[in-house]
């Protein structure tokens, strides 16, 4: 900028105020880069989207063959026949294995982080970012880490040790979760509740959890969602062999539908492979109608706390 | 504590009588001694706050500073000032409300009945179980009119004749005629000034020793105001009562005594100090400070 001559802001004559409404100037040039960024943007989104959508129907259609009523209640016969009941059980022993271990202990942490952590909430911070960190630990480091932990001392995998490993997959989320939604339960309650004298843990199970509870079944139904689909720690962790046969037994081995798809995808067996796609719909399905619910139920929360 | 007497530890330390009806000691423990209307200082009434040189400190931030004054039993005090002047920070320095504010500090001395109130042995929880607190914007839990008045009472073990604990605490908050039909309705139904009623309700239900308002009509209409005022004159009997108030209408209206808060600009720092202090007569009608004239007058800020 020379400081040669001064401005004098409405009287330098940079347009025509009586021209047509036209883009002038470098508004033409910026509007053309405006609208192709609009344009990238909005196709990423729907590309995203249509990810997902191809995803789900392409399961459809190769596992529509092999959905039946049949599919779901009957044990396999050999590679090729029958259906993946004793897998669905099994998935549902280990995964409510794994809830019954990470629903109260990722509550609790979110109970620490929102009600228990003090003002000075340093180590708040930090468990925030130690949790974060475990949600995108790679699951087959949690499985190997399981192995290690109770396979090798036991000398057995197990259904169990499964279950303890898709338990950490879980808590972070089901920890965050319940913070986030605790977060939303407005101060003023809290405050009511000091100025009558009652300690902190009978105000969060009597004032404070009711109010929260429809946002922490959410954030536990997406967890149990995710780890249902979980299969790294299972093959590492669980017996992948034997899986004709119901388990009921979760400190053996214990057939699950993840390690099914695994261990059928690619037999040379035209019928093995559509099993694999069947039980790959049921997942899917399973997830989809979870994640759904959950909305739903988070909603019908943020209504009542809204009130 | 024989077998079968039902009374809880702290109403035979305070020597209730034991249950026949719920009485959220409706008659006055002690004779009603009208302050005096001279402006003298001299006080017959025992002390429940002793404040001396108090200040209080967020993190380096000066709150308030250099505040001596005695809260005396079953009368109204009002804490009036201008915005900023700390009579908030006051008012909740007095059941350690401040505490969950990071930063926070206190110096001198808060004695209630004689004992320190951020004394090592003082626990905060019981502090507030005794020293009540009803805040600016009404606070009720969403949950039933009923539960919201019984909850503290249930947690605290006062579950003998809760109907007639809840029922009384809603009569002398005035509220009982507009809810008796409805108690099952979630309390977020009430309009405002019910709600503002109910959190009284709700305080007074545990029968607390003291009970601190902070600024509780300012969201409110002057209809609910005048009926919240008007309960402070009952309540006062039984609580000993310290109010925020911006009002000075409503501070001449329902208090006894009235403390004049101010912003200190002696200092390198403003903070809120205390001015002055005495009956709500002298302090209106012949304050000696000029500052306290010029505040009732109308001619500050």
């Amino acid at each position: 900028m020379s400081a040669a001559t001064p401005i004098t802001l409405g009287e330098t004559g940079l347009f025509d105020p009586t021209a047509p409404l036209t883009p002038s100037g470098n508004l033409r040039r910026r509007g053309v880069i405006n609208r192709f960024v609009h344009v990238t943007a909005t196709a990423a989104a729907f590309a995203a989207v249509a990810v997902l959508a191809i995803v789900v129907v392409s399961v459809a259609v190769h596992g529509a063959s092999s959905l039946s009523l049949g599919f779901v209640v009957h044990n396999p016969q050999g590679l090729a026949a029958g259906g993946i009941a004793n897998m669905l059980l099994g998935t549902l022993e280990i995964v409510a294995a794994a809830t019954v271990i990470a629903l109260p202990l990722g509550i609790l942490t979110g109970l620490y982080l929102t009600e228990f952590a003090g003002p000075r909430a340093r180590t708040a911070r930090f468990h925030k970012l130690a949790l974060d960190i475990m949600q995108g630990l790679p699951t087959i480091v949690v499985g190997l880490f399981v192995y290690g932990l109770i396979v090798i001392p036991t000398h057995q995998e197990s259904g169990f040790a499964g279950a303890v490993a898709l338990s950490i997959v879980m808590l972070p989320l089901i920890a965050r979760a319940s913070q986030e939604v605790l977060l939303l339960v407005p101060g003023t309650l809290r405050e009511a509740a000091d100025a009558l004298g009652v300690n902190r843990w009978r105000t969060v199970l009597t004032v404070i959890l009711p109010a929260a509870i429809g946002g922490i079944v959410t954030g536990a139904i997406l967890a149990i969602a995710r780890a249902a689909g979980e299969t790294a720690p299972l093959l590492i962790c669980d017996n992948i062999y034997n899986q004709t046969s119901t388990s009921f037994n979760l400190f053996h081995g214990v057939p699950s539908v993840p390690m099914f798809i695994y261990t059928s995808y690619d037999l040379p067996l035209t019928q093995a492979v559509a099993r694999a796609w069947g039980a790959a719909l049921v997942l899917v399905i399973f997830i989809l109608f979870a994640n759904f619910g959950a909305r739903v139920l988070l909603a019908r929360s943020r209504a009542k706390m809204g009130r | 504590m024989t077998e079968g007497d039902s009374r809880t530890a702290s109403q035979i330390i305070r020597g209730e009588e034991p249950p026949g009806r719920v009485r959220l000691r409706t008659e006055p423990v002690l004779p009603v001694i009208r302050p005096a209307v001279n402006g003298s200082k001299t006080e017959t009434r025992p002390a429940v706050f002793d404040i001396r040189d108090m200040a209080v400190y967020y993190g380096s931030n000066r709150a308030l500073v250099g505040t001596t004054l005695k809260i005396y039993r079953h009368l109204v005090t009002a804490v009036i000032g201008p915005s900023g002047c700390g009579k908030s920070t006051f008012i909740r320095s007095l059941n350690r409300m401040n505490d969950s504010i990071p930063g926070f500090r206190l110096e001198g001395e808060v004695l209630y009945h004689g004992h320190d109130l951020y004394g090592s042995r003082a626990n905060r929880v019981e502090v507030r179980r005794r020293i009540g607190m009803v805040f600016q914007k009404p606070n009720p839990f969403p949950k039933s009119i009923y539960d919201n008045v019984a909850w503290a009472a249930r947690n605290l073990g006062m579950k003998q004749q809760l109907n007639d604990r809840v029922e009384e605490a809603l009569r002398q908050a005035a509220l009982w005629d507009e809810v008796k039909d409805r108690l099952r309705d979630s309390a977020l139904s009430l309009s405002g000034g019910q709600q503002q009623r109910l959190c009284i309700a709700r305080a007074i239900a545990i029968e607390p020793d003291a009970l601190l308002l902070d600024e509780p009509a300012s969201a409110l209409d002057p209809v609910s105001t005048a009926a919240i005022e008007g309960l402070m004159h009952n309540l006062k009997h039984r609580f000993t009562i310290v109010i925020v108030t911006h009002n000075m209408q409503q501070a001449a209206r329902v208090a006894d005594r009235t403390a004049f808060f101010s912003l200190d600009s002696t200092g390198v720092d403003r903070a809120g100090t205390l001015i002055e202090y005495g009956d709500t007569e002298t302090i209106f009608r012949g304050a000696s400070d000029p500052r306290t004239r010029d505040y009732v007058a109308g001619r500050f800020g």
